[in-house]
């Protein structure tokens, strides 16, 4: 009678404790399709086996509230609890380290390890979150033209140029008004141009960009964009911002889209059965045939008022189950080893996606370090955007390689020099 | 004013009277406090006060900036560097050729601008004064007239450019309409002087109903009779127009062209959607400069876009002193 | 008053129809073509579905495939004219595509599956608007709170900016006091600066002030324009100050000489102020992006423009949502469109 009464008495206690002290918890999302729903479905699991916690999740668009805005709301002390992130290693200082508060970091250790270390300051043992997507940039390519055109997919090691060869054969025979098109982004172009052997950094770490391989990628890109083999509406069509070049691809303006992963989900959606597309593995050049890592991270805040709510959410997200489903659902690459190792059950019908992440998956072991380096290097985006702006100033005629060349170099410079004051 | 007969406006007549008597029991004993001769501090004071606290000091903070260098955001944990900001941002072997100069993107937005402001201001005015006019005359619904030139006014700039961006795209509207006339598309933003010419063109097609509209009102406070009296004298329209219109609608067209221009240097929002700037640097204006180097970038220069910001502000002022000065004495001339 | 009751009767030639009327009759026209044509164009690509935004040549109005029920089959199918290879056209289902090669059916003879190459087939579209692009963005976009929010927004601000900005425009009007120039000078002389510029500046403060996710945040620092400022005082120094001394020898107070009489004179700029303070507050963006990180405070830009992902843009949600931006402000212009050039036309005159 007694024990039970007592048990009684200490869950109306800890309820009623529960219900009062319940944490809110923010989290700073951005959408490109469907995963937000997927998540959103996984916190209220969450919520409904622990009450004392309930997550929000704030929706922003990605260019304006997770670039811009965010840095500067954590720069000023502000922001959410959580966040889901691309600039990692811009990012670090912000983070905060669950370790603390883990029941289990080795887990963390195991299958996170190398992306961590995208997400930690120089020489600390952080766990700041887990990857809720790994991308690796490959080209997609419009399996129906080159059927109507006749021409077989190359298959084994191709070069860039024997690719774009092909490609303009393809566009040629169909109709099709261009052979290729890349997203306007550093990063697309890097894993090329380490294939055609740039370093990207000198001795001791600090970017360099000019060097034999770089100056080969760009050149091919400039020839590509003045014969007309490159559709000019991404890189030259806008400035100053990064844009995709999903739209000609999923109209069948173009043969060949030098993209990555992530366009999977959105792929199954936008284009269905209009033609079949495929990943091809990554062209290759002198040097590798590389593509470059990337994705984005969940992680928490360490200005949050709340980290052992915090780590609680994310202890329950890694879970391999839940990890899985979430993964499957989005059709996002994992950044979990474990599940990488033992593969996703990806729920998609369509072929074309299941090859496609099958392909993709198999582009990771080839990834070149440089290109590791690369992603984790913390200020890769000054990098990314100032190569991009600078070599569009050359397709349209405003400086010469040289000058661009120079140019980025400086802005580089000039900018990693204000940060280090 | 029949709006006020009815219920719902009697309703908010009642509230605004009841609203104002009690902000005056707090009002009143204060002029007694004070005396008339104080009382208008007392009422420019809400409004000073927002004003100093979040557009004043900010702009003092921003000077500030200019003088620092370095990401910190807070300013006391900024480095004082002096003139180094200004110093670079004008540091150019020759003036006129942006590739000699340190901060070549700067001095390319400030050549791009000062295209941007001749044609654009041209324009707008010739536009704008030629609606105005065709409005003044007598004509059919021309509430309904007013409104249509009025409405792109209303549109956030997103709107505009997004709008735009569909027409003008090299599957859009426009090239679709020009195929169908049988002749060749045209990549309108892919070449630096047209994509030029249509930020120029929409940022009049998107603004000129408002400049249009005061216009409109000048024109509508020339008296009649001095039209009448022309007429009486046997001069035509246009000697009718150089004599009398113009001058007497001078005061207001300085209005129009002071405010067009603090707008015109300021053009932002539309162009940046519509074209990023490009291609390459073709449409790449001085706000767009201040926003790409201290904010949108990884590692934002504070520093340098307060010291752009300063200048800009500088020109402007300078700029609108000029405009006031010689539409004062062009008032007196033609008095 | 009755000079202007005459010239808005002036016209050009009495009766008869002059050439410049004709002239000016068909600048009005290509007026509200070019000016209203973008708009309309937006309107109609709001009720187009994503595929159908995708193609080119784009159509004027939104189109869609026509589908079939087909017996036999669970899901609706697409409708094609097939060209076969004796030259006629049939209208057939398609079941789907492998390839090059459709498999198609007749609808009304369903067994027989016939081959036909994929350049053979054009597509039957009907007329169709894509309400759900409104209904589903409704659904996923939290459209009652953000409207709330916009609303709540607007409406504060725009009250508050009226008051505030013609008890300053009264006073630098009616007043002669020490400094009056020099304050008005500095007002003006911030028309200078885009906010745009000291956006990092005011956010600081704003963070210092507490005043981050916080409504007030966004309503407060706008509040006092040097563009309303400058409008009302210019409006303002036209109303005789007799009115006013009368008032002071009958004893009101100052308070009461604004509010009973200045302010019912100066209704006219007051309404022009209003307009604009709903359509830049309304239309605002980044600033309410920066200050408001949380969702529930949204305003409807703001949530507008959570549909541009990283890496796609979902043009059919921003279209609708768009257009729907648009109405509350079409409607306000509507209601108070009358009152603005009776007000700019006594604002602005003297420059």
């Amino acid at each position: 009678m007694k024990p039970k009464f007592i048990t009684a008495l200490l869950t109306l206690v800890l309820l009623t404790n529960a219900a009062l002290a319940q944490v809110v918890l923010r989290m700073t999302w951005y959408d490109d399709g469907q995963e937000g729903v997927v998540m959103r479905e996984l916190l209220d699991r969450f919520e409904a086996t622990n009450p004392d916690i309930a997550i929000i999740m704030d929706t922003v668009p990605f260019a304006a509230g997770i670039l811009q805005s965010l840095p500067l709301q954590l720069a000023a002390g502000q922001g959410p609890d959580l966040a889901r992130i691309v600039d990692l290693g811009g990012l670090s200082q912000y983070l905060l380290d669950l370790r603390p508060h883990l029941s289990d970091p080795d887990y963390w250790e195991a299958n996170f390890g190398p992306f961590l270390d995208w997400m930690r300051p120089e020489g600390s043992n952080a766990i700041p979150g887990f990857m809720t997507q790994l991308t690796v940039s490959a080209p997609f390519i419009n399996r129906t033209l080159f059927d109507q055109a006749g021409i077989a997919v190359p298959e084994g090691p191709t070069t860039w140029e024997e690719w774009a060869e092909v490609a303009q054969q393809v566009a040629e025979a169909t109709g099709t008004p261009h052979a290729m098109v890349m997203d306007r982004s550093g990063h697309r172009l890097a894993g090329p141009a380490i294939s055609q052997g740039a370093a990207f950094f000198d001795a001791e770490g600090h970017p360099k960009l000019d060097d034999e391989g770089m100056r080969a990628m760009l050149q091919l890109m400039i020839d590509w964009h003045a014969d007309g083999l490159m559709n000019p509406d991404v890189w030259i069509g806008a400035a100053g911002q990064y844009v995709a070049g999903n739209l000609p691809f999923i109209n069948a303006q173009v043969v060949l889209y030098m993209s990555g992963s992530w366009q999977v989900g959105q792929f199954t959606n936008l284009i269905g059965d209009a033609f079949d597309w495929e990943v091809v593995p990554n062209p290759c050049g002198p040097a590798a045939c590389t593509g470059m890592p990337g994705g984005a991270g969940l992680v928490g805040i360490a200005a949050t008022r709340h980290p052992a709510e915090v780590a609680r959410v994310m202890e329950f997200l890694v879970q391999e189950e839940v990890l899985a489903e979430f993964y499957g659902r989005t059709l996002f690459i994992p950044g979990h080893l474990g599940l990488a190792e033992a593969g996703i059950d990806f729920q998609t019908d369509l072929e074309s996606a299941k090859q496609a992440l099958n392909v993709f998956a198999s582009q990771v072991p080839l990834i070149h370090p440089t290109a590791y380096a690369l992603q984790g290097y913390r200020f890769n985006r000054v990098i990314f955007d100032n190569l991009r702006d600078r070599l569009t100033q050359v397709f349209v005629g405003e400086l010469t390689l040289d000058q661009a060349l120079e140019r980025m170099q400086a802005d580089i410079d000039e900018q990693i020099r204000e940060a280090g004051q | 004013m029949s709006i006020l007969a009815t219920l719902p406006g009697k309703l908010a007549q009642g509230v605004y009277v009841l609203l104002m008597n009690i902000c005056g029991l707090v009002m009143e004993p204060l002029q007694r406090l004070i005396g008339v001769r104080r009382m208008p501090y007392l009422f420019l004071l809400p409004n000073l006060l927002i004003f100093g606290i979040f557009i004043l000091f900010p702009m003092a903070l921003n000077l500030y900036f200019a003088t620092t260098s370095g990401t910190a955001l807070f300013p006391q944990d900024r480095p004082f560097v002096g003139t180094e900001n200004f110093e670079r941002l004008y540091a150019c072997q020759d003036f006129f050729n942006p590739a000699t100069c340190q901060e070549d993107r700067f001095w390319r937005a400030v050549h791009n601008t000062i295209v941007f402001i001749a044609f654009q201001l041209a324009g707008m005015i010739l536009i704008a004064l030629t609606t105005a006019l065709v409005l003044n005359r007598k004509i059919v619904a021309r509430g309904f007239f007013r409104s249509v030139y009025f409405y792109p006014v209303l549109l956030s700039p997103v709107v505009v450019a997004l709008i735009w961006k569909w027409i003008l795209q090299r599957d859009g509207l426009l090239n679709a309409l020009l195929v169908g006339l049988g002749l060749e598309p045209v990549q309108f933003l892919l070449s630096g002087t047209w994509a030029m010419a249509w930020i120029i063109i929409i940022s009049i097609w998107a603004e000129m109903g408002f400049y249009t509209l005061i216009l409109l009102a000048g024109l509508q406070s020339i008296p009649a009779e001095l039209y009448d009296a022309g007429a009486v004298d046997g001069t035509n329209g246009a000697q009718r127009f150089r004599h009398i219109t113009m001058p007497l609608l001078m005061p207001t067209m300085m209005v129009v062209l002071v405010l067009a221009l603090i707008r015109s240097v300021q053009q932002f929002d539309k162009v940046f959607v519509l074209t990023g700037g490009g291609p390459g640097t073709a449409t790449f204006l001085l706000v767009q400069y201040i926003y790409s180097t201290g904010f949108a970038t990884q590692i934002p220069r504070f520093g340098m876009a307060a010291a752009a910001s300063v200048t800009l502000g500088a020109v402007l002022l300078i700029a609108t002193i000029i405009q006031l000065r010689l539409g004062r004495s062009s008032e007196r001339h033609l008095a | 008053m009755s000079t202007l009751l005459t010239f808005f009767t002036r016209r050009r030639g009495r009766r008869r129809w002059h050439t410049t009327d004709i002239l000016a009759y068909l600048y009005l026209l290509i007026g509200v073509i070019v000016m209203f044509g973008p708009v309309l164009w937006l309107v109609l690509s709001s009720f187009k579905t994503p595929a159908a935004l995708l193609e080119f040549p784009p159509t004027l109005l939104p189109l869609a495939q026509e589908t079939v029920m087909v017996p036999g089959y669970a899901e609706p199918l697409r409708l094609f004219d097939v060209t076969l290879e004796d030259g006629s056209v049939r209208r057939l289902a398609q079941v789907r595509r492998v390839g090059l090669q459709a498999q198609m059916v007749d609808p009304a003879a369903p067994d027989e599956i016939i081959r036909v190459h994929i350049d053979q087939r054009s597509e039957v579209r009907h007329l169709r608007l894509a309400t759900e692009n409104y209904t589903e963005a409704f659904v996923r976009f939290n459209f009652a709170t953000y409207l709330r929010n916009s609303v709540v927004v607007t409406v504060t601000a725009t009250l508050i900016t009226l008051l505030i900005n013609s008890m300053a425009a009264f006073a630098l009007s009616k007043y002669q006091f020490r400094g009056r120039n020099a304050i008005f000078l500095i007002i003006i002389s911030t028309l200078m600066i885009p906010i745009s510029v000291i956006l990092v500046p005011v956010y600081l403060v704003i963070t210092q002030v507490g005043w981050v996710n916080n409504l007030w945040g966004v309503i407060i620092p706008g509040a006092a324009t040097p563009t309303g400022v400058f409008l009302l005082r210019q409006y303002m120094l036209t109303i005789p100050d007799e009115l006013l001394d009368s008032g002071r020898i009958d004893g009101a107070s100052e308070w009461r000489l604004y509010w009973q009489i200045v302010l019912p004179l100066a209704a006219p700029a007051l309404a022009v102020l209003a307009i604009f303070s709903v359509m830049w507050r309304w239309n605002d963006f980044l600033w309410p992006l920066i200050v408001l990180t949380r969702s529930e405070l949204f305003t409807l830009q703001v949530g507008l423009n959570a549909f541009q992902g990283e890496l796609q843009i979902q043009w059919h949600y921003v279209l609708a949502m768009t257009v729907l931006t648009l109405l509350p402000i079409t409607l306000v212009f509507a209601l108070l469109q009358r009152f603005i050039t009776t007000g700019i036309a006594s604002t602005g005159v003297k420059g």
